[in-house]
């Protein structure tokens, strides 16, 4: 079996307008930036791009890029926005947000996890306590009017807790430290973070890798995300980040 | 506009809120003063869990032990010890809601007097409805003592301690303890116990800051550092 792509372009061949994309990263950890500068490159639009926390605030370039050839319709996340309130005021997402030009929905960084691991898990729904009491038990948190659903609560021993649906996506973007050609992963540090919940998720994983490797040169002990959940791998070069932000 | 006190700094509270912290506590730090605590950690046995995906995380990093692959939940280079972890959100999250994490300490724009707290949406900032959830809601929800540690007004000297929330709740009854610049309270079932004062003040003073009623305990006593 063989799962590399030479030419990313390729990689990307059937994204399709209207398509959700879930975009691994944490801020500047993690970040498949390569996929991204390619997808800026890609005539296709209206996008739907599912987040984990900060991925856009950390691929700055790539975020802007797409935002400048008005590719997004809408952005999931948990913590998209500027620390500061003054940088937000100058920032490329939070202007189309401002001007409703960008869909945002923001969602409980934990809650969003487990709708991706639960999408890839084959759940549908799941009760969480995260949220009860505030305005994310009763409905979606954005700034579309087109989102009127309402949230169920349900008691269990006395607590409540938040129905929540999992999020599918028809692609999944996630960074690896490594990769082998059958598309098993390892992850380096705190890098990992949403990328395999991700890779879960979707009905097409593709994965940037630094490292590109022949099967068995990551210990089966040491597979983060096996291959089963990996469709396409590319490499990429190892990209230097300025680690910090505000 | 009531007067506005000169408290402790920042750094301060943050090393008031580490007193309180026991030995073999696994801790959650938000952004803000809490993120502050880290640096009153050294001699301790207090393991930090970091909800990117981390235990045992490490003194931020300087240098050339910058690695951009090892940041904190608020985009900090850390460094990694003897016995740290690493493991992917949903086991991250498992850690916060399962109750296995002993204490988080948060900012809040608002506590109030039966513990609900606001941090999440500034209506400030003009972006009505959305805003910076983060992990604060599941760390509400999950964490066994929520303590938050803020300063005790706005920078106009507005009470951030007020009798019910103006701002959208990020979890409602959690809060446990609150440390500002000005005061220790306790929540408790009767209200809000004040427990510790910065030198100075008198209770009265700090009610004048104060939304909420107070109730002075009859240990009061100064901060305590």
């Amino acid at each position: 079996m063989n799962k590399v792509y030479s030419d990313i372009i390729d990689a990307l061949a059937d994204l399709h307008d209207g398509g959700v994309i879930a975009i691994g990263g944490f801020f500047t950890a993690g970040v498949p930036r390569d996929l991204l500068r390619a997808l800026a490159g890609k005539k296709i639009g209206n996008l739907v791009l599912a987040c984990g926390s900060g991925p856009l605030i950390g691929a700055k370039e790539e975020a802007e890029a797409l935002i400048a050839n008005n590719q997004i319709r809408r952005i999931i996340d948990s913590y998209p926005l500027r620390r500061s309130p003054s940088m937000g005021m100058n920032d490329a997402l939070e202007k189309k947000v401002r001007s409703n030009e960008i869909e945002l929905e923001v969602v409980p960084m934990g809650t969003l996890a487990e709708k991706y691991r639960a999408a890839g898990a084959g759940i549908p729904a799941f009760y969480t306590p995260a949220g009860v009491g505030t305005p994310v038990s009763s409905s979606v948190i954005s700034n579309s009017e087109r989102d009127p659903e309402r949230k169920e609560t349900r008691f269990f021993d006395g607590k409540e807790y938040v129905l929540e649906q999992a999020l599918p996506c028809d692609f999944a973007f996630v960074h690896a430290y490594m990769g082998d050609r059958e598309g098993n992963l390892r992850y380096r540090k705190t890098a990992r973070n949403f990328n395999h919940v991700m890779a879960m998720a979707a009905r097409v994983t593709i994965a940037e890798v630094e490292n590109l490797v022949e099967p068995g040169e990551i210990d089966p002990e040491d597979v983060h995300t096996p291959g089963i959940y990996v469709h396409r791998v590319i490499q990429v070069p190892r990209i230097s980040y300025s680690v910090t932000m505000d | 506009m009531a007067e506005r006190f000169e408290g402790l700094p920042r750094e301060i509270i943050a090393m008031r809120v580490c007193r309180e912290i026991r030995d073999g506590w696994y801790v959650n730090l938000g952004i803000g003063i809490p993120t502050l605590v880290c640096n009153w950690l050294e001699g301790r046995d207090i393991l930090l869990q970091s909800e990117i995906g981390m235990l045992k995380s490490g003194p931020i990093a300087e240098g050339d032990l910058i690695d951009q692959d090892l940041i904190n939940a608020s985009s900090q280079p850390v460094t990694e010890m003897a016995g740290s972890a690493y493991f992917d959100i949903s086991d991250s999250f498992a850690m916060i809601r399962g109750g296995h994490v002993d204490l988080t300490v948060m900012g809040a724009f608002e506590v109030s007097e039966k513990g609900d707290f606001a941090s999440w949406n500034n209506p400030g900032r003009g972006l009505g409805t959305v805003g910076n959830i983060g992990g604060s809601m599941d760390l509400a929800a999950g964490a066994k003592r929520l303590f938050v540690a803020m300063e005790h007004t706005t920078p106009k000297g507005e009470p951030k301690i007020r009798r019910e929330l103006t701002y959208a709740a990020t979890g409602m009854g959690k809060v446990n303890k609150v440390f500002t610049d000005l005061a220790v309270i306790e929540v408790t079932s009767e209200g809000l116990l004040l427990l510790e004062i910065y030198p100075g003040l008198t209770p009265e003073d700090l009610q004048s800051v104060t939304d909420a009623k107070l109730i002075v305990s009859p240990s009061l006593k100064e901060i305590e550092l």
